[in-house]
């Protein structure tokens, strides 16, 4: 029964995954390598639940799901990507500027000065 | 292997609605993400999670995940009480899911985490939350869906129902996944 076959390699994959990444954590990974790590094993993981469980792309055309999936896929990356781009930017542009003082040693302005 | 979820219109309706909840959470997701560092002064992500505590969180959501298709392929096969002890397996799975939430949920607000206390938890409440939302739903579904192939047996209609709680059930175990990675796993190493 082929069906039956793919759930189990699912199910198995998907907490083999699962323990790796909480493996990876405790393993003492720098940031960037850690995450680097994190985000390739929850990519993994996403696929062995769409092509495994969710048997996306095994439909006869045309793949009404998958281009509905693929759709949303885009506007999850536009939301996702373009939130944190313009709020990194705010935030460089804003609450930032302390840090630029700091690094050139010049005093941060003096908020008690103000009159009133 | 012929995929068992594009039979009808209906399941490709659901489908679409599957699809437009996954841009729901990317925006609670992108909340999240902007508000993380918005401690306020109160716990950060890293004081809060309780790794193995998630861990096992997780392992029950994709245990329940597992079962979930197997009762959908025992309902394809036409085995009504196979069908009925897979759903109330993947039932207790997805309980003792939600309890350990809301078992954390409670720790958290006893120990003055609660939502209000600062922009970062707000968002770490409300995109948790919606996904628990979402797990007790999906729970009373099931209980209505095993209701019914306990009243009618295991049919066409039966079928239907138990493809489309299978696709949701899936999507609830899609988004724990990246809960799980994003913010817990995360939050653990990034600070």
């Amino acid at each position: 029964m082929k069906s039956l076959n793919a759930y189990i390699l699912g199910f198995v994959l998907s907490i083999g995954f699962t323990l790796v990444a909480f493996w990876t954590v405790g393993a003492g990974f720098g940031a960037g390598m850690g995450v680097g790590i994190l985000v390739v094993l929850a990519v993994l993981q996403l696929l062995v639940q769409l092509i495994l469980f969710l048997h996306l792309g095994r439909e006869p055309k045309p793949r009404w799901n998958l281009i509905a999936f693929f759709f949303a896929l885009f506007v999850v990356v536009v939301i996702v990507g373009g939130s944190l781009w313009i709020m990194n930017n705010v935030n460089h542009e804003q609450l930032g500027s302390y840090n630029v003082f700091e690094k050139e040693n010049i005093p941060a302005p003096n908020h008690e000065d103000h009159s009133n | 292997m012929i995929n068992p979820h594009t039979k009808d219109k209906n399941t490709f309706g659901f489908w679409v609605y599957i699809m437009s909840d996954c841009v729901l959470f990317a925006g609670l997701f992108a909340t999240y993400f902007v508000l993380q560092g918005a401690t306020f002064g109160a716990s950060t992500i890293d004081e809060i999670v309780d790794l193995p505590f998630v861990l096992v969180e997780t392992i029950l959501l994709l245990t329940s995940s597992f079962t979930i298709g197997l009762a959908l392929l025992a309902a394809r096969s036409g085995k009504k009480n196979l069908t009925l002890s897979f759903l109330l397996l993947t039932f207790l799975l997805g309980l003792g899911f939600l309890g350990m939430e809301v078992f954390e949920f409670m720790k958290l607000v006893g120990e003055g985490s609660g939502p209000g206390r600062s922009a970062f938890l707000s968002a770490f409440f409300t995109l948790l939350g919606t996904h628990g939302l979402h797990v007790f739903l999906g729970l009373i579904w099931m209980l209505a869906v095993m209701a019914h192939v306990m009243l009618r047996g295991v049919g066409e209609k039966t079928l239907s129902k138990i493809m489309c709680l299978s696709l949701f059930w899936h999507f609830l175990d899609i988004i724990w996944i990246f809960i799980f990675t994003l913010v817990y796993l995360m939050g653990a190493l990034a600070f």
